[in-house]
């Protein structure tokens, strides 16, 4: 059997009494995009908690090129961004203490690039206020910066979309169209359409 | 060690790095919060303030009750202030990620309960001998007090954040919370307390500090094991 980059085999996983998925097999390689999709409360999030390591509470097996994420844990992890449910930021902090304090956590230095990527973002000016001065949507680009900031293999990103207006939403597909051609995957929860980019592999929930 | 498509030699895994890393965030977030910084320790001068109050303001009495009075008040602002560790970082999703850090847990984890002692235990330590002079404590006890303060309240810290890591998922949890960590905190208590009635007649402590340092060197290396492990749990569900 050949190598996946990430597989899932046989996930089985319920809340509440409640079956989410049952037997589900996910397959994903290098320069692919898996948008999982479902109606809300259908387990999407359970799903990428699941894929990344942090949830525990499911049966089956997560593989990370061919082992199992429990035993490579630290090297998955590395390889690995999550950009989940909640903004993933500390508003007390400006964005660049927070991009500073999580690359500290992957074991990396910032340099100049941090300037020239909240720029990016569209945050130029707003780098040294804290971000509860910031909107919704200004909040998710500080998460953002951090896929353009550090580079990983995988991506599992839980709805990247929320509060983003048209022009960032256009940026991100951008950005996953680049991931994808430069040898990384996605794995994606969205309820839009991924328009631009190209190799997406859809997989319904419930 | 081999990183599949990652630039290896951005990639430092120090030790020294991580912990300061997270142990600066969190007094740096805590500094821009004067409030929940100041807040244990408003609630340590109340209890202490009230006692003479409530009881009686005789001196003989309450040089008799101090120690006790002390440690009960220095335990109970720590256990309030628990709330902090943890429950804001599992709300915004940063502890998620602390947790997906490629670095080892164990260390964040020490340095969030070295931030948590800095902004609790070590304060609560330090306003002690003003507290101790108000409630007529003899001279020869405030060393005690000072040193089983110092040795006690990061075993308090380190034994909350287990509790602490255990009930984070879940809602109003300050009661469970209690309930779990008071009887853990009553060896502490006992210990402590009792080395600095022991101060005030005279008797040696060293038998009281040995065991509290022992508590504090078995707290430093297998707590974290534990809260490590009770984060998982907590956010796994």
């Amino acid at each position: 059997m050949a190598e996946h980059l990430l597989q899932a085999n046989k996930l089985c996983c319920e809340r509440e009494r409640r079956i989410l998925f049952r037997d589900l097999d996910i397959a994903l390689d290098i320069g692919e995009v898996v948008q999982i999709e479902g109606a809300n409360g259908s387990g999407k999030t359970t799903l990428l908690r699941v894929l990344t390591g942090i949830s525990d509470a499911y049966e089956g097996e997560v593989l990370w090129s061919g082992q199992s994420i429990k035993k490579v844990r630290a090297e998955y992890q590395l390889n690995m961004h999550y950009l989940g449910h909640a903004a993933g930021i500390k508003s007390t902090l400006t964005a660049e203490e927070n991009l500073r304090w999580y690359a500290a956590l992957t074991g990396r230095q910032l340099d100049e690039t941090l300037w020239e990527v909240l720029a990016r973002v569209g945050l130029r000016g707003y780098e040294d206020v804290p971000c509860y001065t910031l909107s919704a949507g200004q909040q998710r680009r500080v998460n953002l910066a951090r896929l353009y900031l550090l580079p990983a293999k995988l991506w599992i990103l839980d709805e990247p979309f929320t509060a983003i207006d048209k022009s960032g939403v256009a940026a991100i597909e951008q950005l996953m169209s680049d991931q994808v051609k430069s040898g990384g995957a996605v794995i994606v929860t969205t309820h839009q359409d991924l328009s631009s980019v190209a190799n997406v592999r859809k997989v319904s929930l419930g | 060690m081999t990183v599949l498509g990652v630039e290896n030699d951005k990639i430092q895994f120090s030790v020294l790095g991580i912990f300061k890393a997270v142990l600066v965030r969190d007094l740096v977030i805590a500094f821009r919060h004067p409030s929940d910084l100041v807040n244990p320790l408003i609630f340590f001068m109340i209890v202490v303030t009230l006692f003479p109050l409530a009881v009686s303001p005789e001196k003989q009495f309450l040089a008799q009750a101090a120690p006790g009075v002390l440690w009960v008040a220095a335990l109970l602002a720590t256990l309030l202030s628990l709330d902090m560790l943890f429950q804001s970082d599992f709300q915004d999703g940063t502890l998620e990620q602390l947790l997906l850090s490629p670095q080892p847990l164990y260390i964040g984890i020490l340095a969030k309960v070295t931030g948590h002692w800095l902004l609790s235990g070590l304060p609560l330590t330090l306003l002690s001998p003003l507290l101790a002079f108000m409630m007529f404590l003899p001279s020869e006890a405030l060393p005690a007090l000072m040193i089983t303060l110092l040795l006690g309240t990061p075993v308090l810290s380190f034994v909350g954040a287990v509790g602490s890591a255990l009930t984070v998922g879940l809602r109003k949890s300050g009661l469970l919370l209690s309930l779990l960590v008071l009887p853990l905190y009553i060896p502490v208590l006992i210990f402590s307390a009792g080395a600095v009635q022991a101060a005030t007649i005279g008797l040696p402590i060293i038998g009281h500090l040995a065991l509290l340092g022992a508590m504090l060197a078995l707290a430093l290396v297998l707590a974290p094991l534990a809260i490590a492990a009770g984060l998982r749990i907590s956010l796994g569900n």
